[in-house]
């Protein structure tokens, strides 16, 4: 499964040593010449146009190449807020989802072992969601938390929200949101984990003195640590770059922009490509930092 | 302990986990059925219409048709190309593994914003005019890693004996590979596949970066959302929803019965 | 939590136990008692209940009915954490995520015990594995495993040890030093162990008791030279080393004796050896107790005679020759004779008469299920 794209499994067939020849090369080069071209080149071409600089002839959107790093400043100084809202909001979901599914992986993975049948078609639930369109299911959210929907009435008439406070455009709607849409990729790796968990080691742990609590801090958790850090990176990743769920058009407003938000703006809106470009560098480069201090503090290197 | 809480807060967990994960879908599904006019916020009443006529509402088929030949070439392409890399990856050793593996994960790590814009810059930049071949090409690039991972996991559980028993029967190294790995493989690749279409299908960052006046479903609902989606993309989406979830339920299904069906044989 | 734990082991009783599971019974109903300080054999096939006793005792499982009591208190309710006993599990279940030290003091941190790591090092100094202390335990072979599994249980100082086939994993070399080195370490510890096993010689050679299960029941319990020289059902003389059986009607009887005509052969068994006198009995004996001639030996009250049979395969094993003779209407005896002297002592096909002494015959409380009780 692609959702085990994290964990540290490492193959264990034998691998022919000391092949190196035509065959790897043909195997390789088609797929490598690929993402070379499409995806190395065009963080590079990123990279300078982020250091890009208004063209003082042209018009509108129209830049020339430099390297004007004070791009960086501009968009940092701008930006910043929205920055951290991408990150807070990123690692909220990403905690959220954690609690969530954990709970969930735990039942399919290891309580239902011995129905597979049931366990298939709960996978099949879990991952349901992805099969109709992403958009479709966040908008179902919109409307369900709508101004006028009867969520939101209930909760004015019991007095949880004022008369003039609504549910959509809020952190909280945009968290809930970015929470359900990646859930799934929170529960798979998090299944494969607990699926190949042996049950042994747990009551090792409880013959040990160990009560249920402490069995699943000292036992359970440690050994579904590649699921937890397969599915942690899974969500954040995504989540940090997402622009649907806080769009004004969808379960956010203006005041709930994320760096995707303004990436998108910046980019297809009002073209001024390098500030996009910078902070798109900046996203990157943020992410590329937390994924290697985490992985490197998790131990687990060997990625892929 | 003869009551143990397990035993019933855990099922009664999942109930609740799946009624909260399969709301939207139910609200999309039921709202493909209302009888609306442009938007559809609210409840009209009942009617197949929708479903029957769902080709009137101007650019839905447009955008889904385009959605499904992108998702197709997108699919075909990276499974080809991921496959061989996979291949190469498990089954031999050689001096840039490491920095392969890396080139592979990047993407997976790398946000849909910024691999849309950076690809967008270099279109733009060398001139090339935005369309539904530069959508594909944007897909190719983040579905070819997940493919890489789900054909990488089949073809390190494949047993190497298999390929040398071929060999040993005197099957040359194409008769081996069409015969033998290929085969056995094909279970991953087809996963890999499913999963690239759907990545593809439901794309809306990296295509909105890298479309030019070409619509896709995504697009489509994303353009609408401003002003109202018609009922007619709820039934787009809950015709694919349906048929996905069929097309699982069934292989899924197969796939128990060919077990017990071997374990009572022994 | 069990806070005191006693250096010297504690007794295990269990009481009219029965376990269900869905759709099977797994103990129909047992009573067991363990003296403190004794090596104890739960010995079976598998699936005949003896994993499922030990997990109770553990408390990884709850019995349907009945009770379990530890050095006199009732532990039935409650968890495994909070009773004290320690299992070497079959797979030993190392933690994977802890190095072999941290695994041996695992048991003592959750106690608070102090100093747990110099206590762990202790104790993997016993089993003689004090080096390997920082290795992760898939760095290990097997022996070592198992050894590293026995000094985290040992650590702790239960009051009972249970045993779950810890030395099924283990090749047959490594497996017989093992027995002896737990043996030994049993003696110098002086703690109860429950030893679950399918291994017939393993339970013998180390066991002080052994109990032999079967469907759910334990069959015969004893001392294993008692089991061995007298067992009293079918199941229990064929598990437990091998058996010639012979099944007829109770035709006479003397004051201390009772016999059965069979083939035109008498076979008499001494009634304090005998489970029933009367009707249709079983009487066996062991192969190696038996002995075989191609004269006819003169009959007396204190030998059982039978045939001439036809020696139809002889077995070579090494230290001893195993000859299976088919004796007319009878059917195969199976006769060991220790390899003295030339080998074979006879040819195939040669006809011979099969006698042994009347007092190691044995008669059981069941017959074979080949045969029907009429």
């Amino acid at each position: 499964m692609a959702f085990t794209a994290f964990s540290s499994s490492k193959p264990k067939v034998g691998i022919k040593p000391g092949k190196t020849g035509k065959v790897v090369i043909v195997l390789l080069a088609p797929g490598l010449a690929y993402l070379g071209a499409f995806f190395l080149t065009p963080l590079i071409s990123l990279i300078m146009v982020s250091l890009q600089a208004p063209d003082p002839l042209g018009g509108f959107g129209e830049y020339v190449p430099a390297l004007q790093f004070s791009n960086y400043f501009v968009v940092i100084s701008e930006y910043f807020p929205h920055m951290m809202r991408s990150f807070g909001y990123a690692l909220a979901a990403t905690i959220l989802a954690l609690v969530i599914s954990y709970p969930l992986a735990y039942f399919i993975g290891v309580k239902a072992r011995p129905y597979p049948l049931l366990q298939k078609l709960m996978l099949t639930l879990v991952i349901a969601p992805f099969f109709i369109s992403f958009l479709l299911r966040t908008l179902a959210w919109k409307q369900i938390f709508s101004n006028e929907s009867w969520i939101v009435t209930t909760l004015q008439q019991i007095g949880f929200l004022d008369s003039d406070q609504y549910v959509v455009g809020t952190p909280f709607m945009v968290i809930f949101g970015l929470t359900y849409n990646f859930i799934p990729f929170m529960t798979l790796p998090l299944y494969t984990s607990l699926e190949r968990l042996d049950t042994r080691y747990l009551e090792a742990g409880s013959d040990l003195y160990a009560s249920p609590s402490k069995v699943f801090r000292k036992v359970t958790i440690p050994l579904s640590m590649p699921g937890i850090i397969s599915g942690t990176l899974l969500t954040f990743i995504p989540i940090a770059g997402d622009y649907i769920n806080a769009s004004g058009d969808f379960l956010g407003s203006s005041s709930t922009a994320m760096l995707g938000n303004v990436i998108e703006a910046n980019y297809l809106q009002i073209n001024d490509y390098p500030a996009a470009s910078a902070l798109s560098v900046l996203l990157m480069g943020a992410i590329l930092v937390l994924v290697a201090g985490y992985v490197k503090k998790s131990g687990t290197e060997d990625l892929l | 302990m003869k009551f143990s809480l397990g035993k019933y807060a855990f099922p009664l967990y999942a109930v609740l986990a799946f009624i909260y994960l399969l709301i939207p879908i139910g609200y999309t599904f039921a709202f493909s059925f209302n009888d609306s006019l442009k938007t559809n916020l609210i409840w009209r009443g009942f009617t197949f219409d929708k479903w029957t006529n769902v080709c009137d509402r101007e650019g839905v088929c447009d955008a889904f048709g385009n959605s499904v030949l992108i998702g197709v070439i997108s699919t075909i392409a990276a499974t080809a190309l991921g496959t061989m890399i996979a291949i190469a990856l498990v089954r031999y050793r050689f001096k840039f593994r490491k920095s392969t593996n890396l080139l592979l994960f990047l993407p997976m790590a790398t946000p849909e914003v910024v691999l849309g814009a950076g690809l967008a810059s270099q279109f733009f930049s060398l001139g090339v005019e935005k369309g539904i071949g530069t959508i594909i090409i944007g897909h190719v690039v983040f579905c070819l890693s997940f493919v890489v991972v789900t054909v990488k996991a089949r073809v390190a559980s494949l047993d190497p004996v298999l390929e040398e028993a071929g060999k040993d029967l005197y099957a040359n190294p194409r008769q081996v590979f069409w015969k033998i790995t290929f085969p056995l493989l094909l279970p991953g690749i087809a996963a890999a596949a499913l999963l690239s279409f759907a990545l593809s299908f439901d794309d809306f960052i990296i295509t909105n970066f890298n479309a030019g006046a070409d619509m896709t479903f995504p697009r489509y609902v994303f353009t609408a959302a401003a002003r109202g989606v018609p009922a007619e993309a709820n039934v787009i989406g809950s015709a694919v929803f349906i048929a996905a979830i069929l097309l699982v339920l069934v292989t899924q299904i197969n796939g128990e019965r060919k077990r017990r069906s071997l374990l009572k044989k022994h | 939590m069990a806070k005191e734990f006693i250096a010297r082991g504690a007794d295990l009783e269990l009481k009219k136990i029965r376990k269900e599971f869905p759709g099977f019974t797994a103990i129909e109903e047992l009573d067991l008692h363990v003296p403190a300080g004794e090596f104890f054999a739960l010995l079976g096939p598998s699936g005949c209940g003896k994993t499922t006793t030990l997990r109770l005792v553990a408390g990884l499982e709850t019995p349907t009915t009945g009770n379990i009591f530890i050095g006199g208190e009732d532990v039935t309710g409650t968890k495994p954490h909070e009773r004290p006993v320690n299992t070497v599990f079959q797979s030993y279940a190392l933690f994977p995520h802890m190095n072999v030290l941290e695994n041996v003091a695992f048991g003592l941190r959750q106690r608070k015990i102090d100093d747990p790591l110099v206590k762990a090092k202790e104790a993997l100094n016993l089993v003689q594995l004090a080096h390997l202390a920082d290795r992760k335990p898939q760095q290990l072979s097997g022996g070592q495993q198992q050894r590293v599994a026995l000094a985290r249980a040992l650590v702790n100082r239960p009051s009972l040890l249970l045993l779950d086939e810890p030395l099924g994993a283990l090749d047959l070399k490594l497996r017989r030093e093992m027995q002896i080195e737990l043996k030994a370490i049993q003696i110098e510890v002086g703690l109860t162990f429950l030893h679950v096993t399918h291994d017939q010689e393993e339970a013998m050679d180390m066991a002080d008791t052994v109990a032999v299960m079967n469907k759910g029941r334990i069959e015969q319990m004893g001392a294993p030279e008692a089991l061995y020289d007298r067992p009293k059902t079918v199941f229990v003389s064929k598990f437990l080393g091998q058996s010639n059986l012979l099944v007829g009607e109770v035709e006479s009887s003397s004051a201390n004796s009772i016999s059965i005509e069979i083939a035109g052969s008498k076979i008499s068994v001494p009634k304090a050896r005998a489970e029933k006198h009367t009707g249709k009995i079983a009487i066996g004996f062991r192969p190696e107790k038996a002995t075989f001639s191609s004269e006819k030996p003169a009959a007396n009250s204190a030998t059982n005679v039978m045939g001439p049979g036809e020696i139809i395969d002889i077995r070579f094993t090494g230290v001893s020759n195993q000859y299976l003779i088919e004796v007319p209407e009878l059917g195969n005896i199976t006769v060991f004779a220790q390899n003295v002297g030339k080998s074979p002592v006879t040819e195939l096909g040669e006809k011979v008469w099969i006698s042994w002494s009347v007092e190691h015959s044995f008669g059981l409380a069941d017959l074979p299920d080949t045969v029907e009780a009429v």
